[in-house]
């Protein structure tokens, strides 16, 4: 029972199902993959002995008949939902020590369905960055490499959840999604994740970030993987002020094949100067895929495009800034003594945080204090305003709209961390679906010249994430994306 | 606008965030760097667009004003750095 972990989540299931194999060997076989995978510094809490006592329970429900959907399926988790009684870092080191009294719904929805938690997965610190390499426990590796050997960065801020599952120390990862932090990991690792509507998964447990923006989603290796992740995932939460009371469908189920019929739209901002030419081929690939499968394709405009970053960066910090204000030494996590309150604030604050961090924290007081509120918070939330209205507007003439999801493949790490602009410029093609809240995913469609995975992005109109599932699906058909990284970190280990 | 080392050090001041000196003036020019960014921003109409507050379009859940949860003293505490006698402990704040 050597290839265990090679099997998705539905033939995991069916194999339970069927009884070929338990899930506290399942659990086991990905624990020890877990220990052999060290050297991609994806996990920052292994939970061995938890996953298998859940894996009994699991096996257990299934004896009884009690088995729910995701039961004896072992998950990594971002290090940003809060698992009761188990460290929780954000990888920030201003949350040192810190184990939550309670569980994020999102967990909670997981393990009510039976999953097996592996551990505790790492992220750009507060999930502030697009390559994971701000966080307070190191950077994580990408298990892809390029052909001639090459180290990349595994993307974020869902950096380590992308990595783990990519190397299959995980059937699948929870991520969480602020500007694109599951779609473009998935697409450097060569993976499905969706970022589903805002609103969809509860935000309540999940160390906030954006909150306006930040939603939960599933990574996984196919389609149909996500599909059942986001199934559990979902759902109302009284206990989140924004979470929508709409029934959660059966998603695989959307994963008919067929898009007959389907409008599928072009917008043609997104062919932005200086995309690579493999980039924007990949995409021409995507459209003819469309097409012969029967849907119709139309050139749509989303005329704000170019002003979605800049906005991004003015309302993301501005929320962050007041979300991170929690962290003042008195409560939870570190504390460096001062000799007034205000020095110990101060002190801790300044050891706690990483320089992201603290850079997008001096940015969002700024835009937000007084004299400078209206000419950048404000304008940007009317710009925001802009940008949804052209989502609406183009929802009126097509059924989903095809983009990619990077304008590169996964890079070197250190490539980009000297200039913070060109790091946000990852996000280019996720964040104007962010700030709208609409679902979108990415999905494995080609491989670049160096050998590294390339995501295209699916986005659909809210609540309809059957749609973007459907189109994805039979984009994973067409690409029939194969690969998958040598296991470089077997031999490190 | 432009932000000086002055303006960084009042900045950081709000925030609650010590910031070593040498660091003031790197992080004055990547802040000068960003706004001068998003000024971009300053080329778009909006005139009479209303700002965004929600993209979700319903009305803010209401429930009884009732307690629904409570006695979870030391669950509040269980992480605090110094917590005496059942509050939480900080210098002190009044002579």
């Amino acid at each position: 029972m050597s290839n265990l972990t090679d099997l998705t989540i539905a033939a995991a299931l069916s194999g339970l199902e069927k009884g070929e194999f338990t899930a506290r060997e399942l659990t086991q076989a990905y624990v020890t993959e877990v220990e052999k995978g060290r050297a991609l510094n994806a996990y920052t809490t292994e939970t061995p002995e938890k996953a298998l006592e859940m894996a009994d329970a699991a096996d257990a429900a299934r004896r009884a008949g009690t088995a729910g959907p995701l039961s004896g399926i072992p998950l990594a988790i971002k290090d940003l939902f809060c698992t009761k009684d188990v460290l929780t870092t954000a990888s920030s080191h201003i949350l040192d020590g810190f184990k939550p009294p309670y569980e994020s719904s999102v967990t909670a929805n997981l393990w009510r369905d039976g999953a097996v938690m592996l551990g505790k997965v790492s992220l750009d610190e507060f999930a502030m960055g697009s390559s994971n390499e701000t966080s307070f426990y190191g950077p994580v590796e990408n298990p892809w490499r390029t052909t001639d050997g090459k180290s990349r960065v595994p993307g974020g801020s869902s950096g380590g959840s992308a990595a783990a599952v990519a190397a299959h120390l995980a059937a699948a990862a929870t991520g969480t999604d602020t500007g694109g932090s599951i779609r473009q990991p998935a697409s450097f690792c060569g993976l499905a994740g969706i970022k589903p509507t805002y609103g969809r998964c509860s935000r309540w447990g999940i160390i906030a970030f954006a909150s306006s923006l930040d939603q939960a989603g599933p990574i996984a290796r196919t389609v149909e993987d996500a599909a059942i992740m986001l199934r559990s995932m979902a759902g109302y939460d009284p206990k989140d002020s924004t979470s929508i009371d709409t029934p959660v469908p059966d998603y695989a189920r959307a994963l008919t094949g067929d898009i007959r019929g389907l409008r599928i739209g072009i917008p043609r901002e997104y062919r932005m100067d200086g995309t690579p030419p493999e980039i924007l081929d990949l995409w021409d690939r995507g459209i003819q895929w469309m097409k012969d499968a029967g849907a119709q394709i139309v050139d749509i405009s989303l005329p704000h495009t170019k002003y979605a970053l800049a906005t991004y960066y003015i309302v993301a910090p501005a929320e962050a800034s007041s979300n991170l204000a929690r962290y003042d030494g008195v409560r939870y996590g570190l504390r460096e003594q001062g000799g007034s309150l205000n020095q110990m604030y101060e002190n801790t604050r300044g050891a706690g945080f990483g320089h992201e961090v603290q850079r997008r924290i001096l940015i969002g007081t700024y835009v937000l204090s007084a004299g400078y509120y209206d000419a950048y918070y404000l304008k940007a939330q009317k710009v925001r305003t802009l940008i949804a209205q052209d989502f609406e507007q183009a929802f009126g003439k097509v059924d989903a709209i095809l983009t990619p999801t990077a304008p590169c493949s996964a890079f070197s790490p250190g490539e980009k961390s000297a200039d913070p602009i060109s790091m946000y410029l990852n996000d280019v093609f996720t964040v104007p679906a962010s700030l709208a809240g609409i679902p979108g995913m990415s999905v494995p469609a080609g491989v670049c010249g160096q050998g590294l995975p390339l995501g295209l992005q699916i986005l659909g109109r809210p609540f309809e994430e059957e749609t973007v599932l459907k189109v994805g699906h039979v984009i994973e058909q067409a690409a029939a994306f194969a690969g998958r990284p040598t296991a470089w970190w077997k031999e490190a280990a | 606008m432009s932000v000086d080392t002055k303006t960084v050090a009042r900045i950081a001041h709000l925030a609650r965030l010590k910031l070593p000196e040498e660091k003031l003036e790197p992080l004055a020019g990547e802040l000068n760097q960003l706004l001068a960014w998003v000024e971009q921003l300053s080329e778009v109409n909006t005139d009479n667009v209303a700002p965004l507050t929600s993209v979700v379009h319903v009305k803010l859940p209401q429930r009884p004003d009732a307690v629904t949860d409570g006695d979870r003293r030391d669950d509040v505490l269980s992480n605090a750095p110094d917590a005496q006698n059942g509050f939480f402990a900080v210098p002190k704040v009044i002579e």
